[in-house]
């Protein structure tokens, strides 16, 4: 289960709306707790594949360190990430699964013609096969 | 050579919940093999089925990218570190 406030899923949202029709990203910043996280914050970045926004996104490794430098600095873990599928649906692509990483939360958001949609959250399985979905929990407050 | 491989945190369920693994080695690669052997679940997530590194997988030999120097020939001296990084990647059908 993956717990999220509705302020922190308004600016997902919101991120995913303002970059339509390219492909949003970012990271989820909070505490991990096994079967159980909570998302405390969001670290939106900028999306490095120039080439084909619409259908991909790209987080560099530098910028990896620094959403696990942000993460620390709050004294939280990097717990995953989010970006959008703009026209397509929330769950994850034989691309996504091709270039997965275990253990993250994986939060992929709809939007439709700048209009979000549906968000649902995944994680890879051991042997890459397959994703398994991550209820997500909207809460009224990301307090710890 | 004794080198200190840095794993990355969604690896370290796969070796032993470790941040580190200590082991020897003359070049990335031969660290790579010996930490795989170690740690088998760790081999998936790291190599394609055809055995070349995944390409979001990034690894370091003090800070630098083996990309610009010989790759997983790339030699290793005591004391090095070499970290594993993530970067992401995906996108729709």
């Amino acid at each position: 289960m993956l717990r999220l406030s509705h302020a922190l899923m308004e600016q997902i949202q919101a991120h995913g709306a303002r970059d339509y029709p390219n492909e949003c990203c970012g990271a989820l910043l909070g505490r991990d707790g096994g079967a159980e996280r909570l998302v405390l914050g969001l670290l939106p970045l900028v999306n490095q594949r120039n080439d084909s926004p619409r259908n991909r996104f790209s987080i560099t490794s530098d910028d990896v360190r620094v959403a696990e430098k942000e993460a620390r600095s709050k004294g939280w873990d990097l717990i995953g990430w989010y970006h959008s599928h703009p026209d397509s649906p929330a769950r994850p692509s034989e691309f996504d699964r091709e270039h997965a990483w275990p253990w993250y939360s994986y939060i992929i958001l709809r939007v439709d013609n700048r209009e979000p949609r549906e968000m649902r959250s995944w994680r890879l399985g051991d042997d890459r096969a397959k994703y398994a979905e991550e209820v997500i929990e909207f809460v009224a407050s990301g307090r710890p | 050579m004794a080198v200190k491989v840095m794993i990355p945190t969604p690896l370290r369920q796969y070796a032993g919940k470790r941040e580190s693994i200590d082991l020897e080695a003359k070049t990335v690669g031969e660290a790579l093999t010996s930490l795989t052997s170690q740690f088998g679940e760790l081999k998936r997530h790291l190599y394609s089925d055809e055995g070349k590194l995944r390409s979001f997988v990034n690894v370091y030999v003090n800070d630098e990218d083996i990309r610009y120097l010989q790759h997983e020939k790339t030699a290793v001296r005591q004391g090095d570190t070499i970290t594993i990084v993530p970067s992401i990647a995906g996108g729709r059908e």
